[in-house]
């Protein structure tokens, strides 16, 4: 049982042993962060190439990193330019590169599909890193290494995902991770941020900070992503705060005392989270981070380092 | 996935378990006599049986010399020439938690067979800090080298045809220890 596929779009379409072994990967390719001398052979003379339309730090800054480790060679492709919108031109860019033949394009697009599109279109693999709202598999799977390394398993774990669900790729690939891993997963937050049907992959919904975060192992805080907000979804970001912001009062009074904390960022300090439980022991996010890096690697090198027999 | 792997049926014993036992034996006191005793050697085994067969070589010195020497665990598939080729590369990760600097380390491995596993490992140690020297301890050279390397401590010396495989079995993964040579099944 090996790692077979030439992309990777979404934590949709992996069943759970491929989450495993993408897991187990980064796990093992941890240990290269703590060496003085942070590079392994592995992807000498693989070309990497970051697509990135939409503004990211960790992301994209975790990608490079994971790919100048492995020694592949990493192009930073920003289409900054507004006036690129989705269709031919963006299919355009993507042959441009295709032409430069990379061994694997990194694409972020505020488009659901972005990511898709190139793998029908380019001979290289594509990895996904965040497709408007619909996956960012990376994310996800960075998020389960972490729980695992702070929880030990994965079986009946329960996870509260709090805050602008409607908006968030964050959470729907967590959703399919989580799922398929065997955990419980509520999803919290005003009605007007809950996407229609949620229930259908198989989480609860709850209306109430207070009694989404009771009992839970993690609760994982969404960003409250202003930039995609038309007008009216919520009152004002003061009442957000009140109701959704997570505070140290709150977490004492209704969380269990080993709950993790973890927020995919960057963080809006005093809306979502309040700076005491960011910096605070219950959180994890800074762990996140070092996670992605690791994960990133495990991603590049199976996609990269198996040339030959993908499909 | 990858071509049907070839069945293979044991051909000869090589070495059972008191003659596996005694080739380790010979091994430890060979280390401690060219080393002039364990001060400064550091054994890193190479996964799976490299690892397991370091262990025993130093509760072998432990046992001579009294010295508790440091163990680690290397995974070369970072550094395989053939990455790529295979099929998916599988990670089970490098563990080696002291410092190589100045130290002696005792490479160990089961097989010795063309040589492509040690030269990795050799570029794998030396990205991890700048030894002493690095010696090659193997339980069984089989011959066949397609590089410049041979080992320091060699268990066995087996002459083998290139069609022919080695088996290491050992008693924490198959619960025995024995050495036998196997050959492919006429189809």
């Amino acid at each position: 049982m090996g790692w077979t596929r030439k992309h990777l779009l979404t934590m949709r379409e992996l069943d759970a042993s491929e989450i495993v072994l993408l897991i187990d990967t980064a796990a093992s390719l941890q240990e290269i962060a703590t060496r003085e001398i942070k590079k392994v052979p592995a992807l000498r003379g693989k070309t990497i190439v970051n697509l990135f339309y939409e503004p990211s730090t960790r992301t994209r800054t975790s990608f490079e990193i994971a790919g100048k480790w492995l020694s592949a060679d990493v192009i930073n492709f920003s289409a900054g330019g507004s006036s690129t919108t989705k269709g031919e031109s963006f299919i355009d860019t993507a042959k441009t590169i295709a032409a430069m033949s990379p061994d694997v394009v990194i694409v972020r697009h505020s488009s659901a599909g972005a990511a898709e599109l190139l793998a029908r279109t380019l001979p290289c693999s594509i990895v996904n890193a965040g497709d408007g709202a619909h996956e960012h598999p990376t994310q996800a799977l960075l998020d389960l290494l972490t729980i695992r390394e702070k929880k030990a398993h994965f079986d009946g774990l329960h996870v509260a995902i709090v805050g602008d669900v409607a908006h968030s790729r964050v959470a729907r690939s967590d959703i399919h991770g989580m799922r398929k891993l065997g955990m419980t997963v509520t999803v919290a937050g005003p009605p007007t941020l809950i996407p229609p049907f949620v229930q259908e992959l198989g989480v609860k919904v709850s209306y109430r900070l207070e009694d989404a975060i009771r009992d839970v192992d993690v609760i994982m805080m969404l960003r409250l992503q202003h930039e995609r907000m038309t007008n009216g979804l919520i009152p004002s970001l003061r009442e957000y705060s009140r109701y959704w912001g997570l505070t140290l009062e709150k977490l004492a009074s209704h969380a269990r005392p080993d709950v993790l904390i973890m927020h995919p960022g960057p963080v809006n300090r005093g809306i979502e989270l309040s700076p005491e439980v960011a910096d605070g022991p219950y959180s994890v996010i800074l762990d996140q981070v070092t996670k992605g890096v690791a994960v990133r690697m495990g991603v590049l090198l199976l996609l990269a380092g198996s040339k030959g027999e993908a499909p | 996935m990858a071509s049907p792997v070839p069945r293979f049926r044991e051909k000869a014993q090589v070495l059972d378990d008191a003659a596996l036992d005694r080739a380790l034996t010979r091994i430890a006191h060979e280390i401690l006599e060219k080393n002039g005793g364990a001060s400064e050697v550091a054994f890193v085994g190479l996964r799976t049986r490299g690892v397991t067969l370091a262990h025993r070589l130093a509760a072998k010195i432990a046992q001579i010399d009294g010295a508790a020497l440091p163990v680690g665990t290397l995974d070369i598939t970072l550094y395989r020439d053939d990455l790529g080729l295979r099929g998916a590369p599988l990670i089970r990760g490098t563990d080696i938690p002291f410092s190589i600097k100045n130290k002696t380390v005792i490479l160990v491995d089961d097989v010795l067979f063309t040589g492509r596993t040690v030269r990795a490992a050799l570029d794998a140690i030396i990205d991890l800090g700048r030894p002493k020297a690095i010696q090659l301890a193997i339980l069984i050279d089989r011959g066949h080298r397609e590089l410049p390397i041979r080992p320091d401590y060699v268990g066995k010396n087996l002459p083998t045809s290139r069609r022919e495989s080695v088996a290491v079995r050992l008693r924490e993964h198959d619960g025995e220890d024995r050495v036998v040579i196997e050959e492919p099944e006429e189809a």
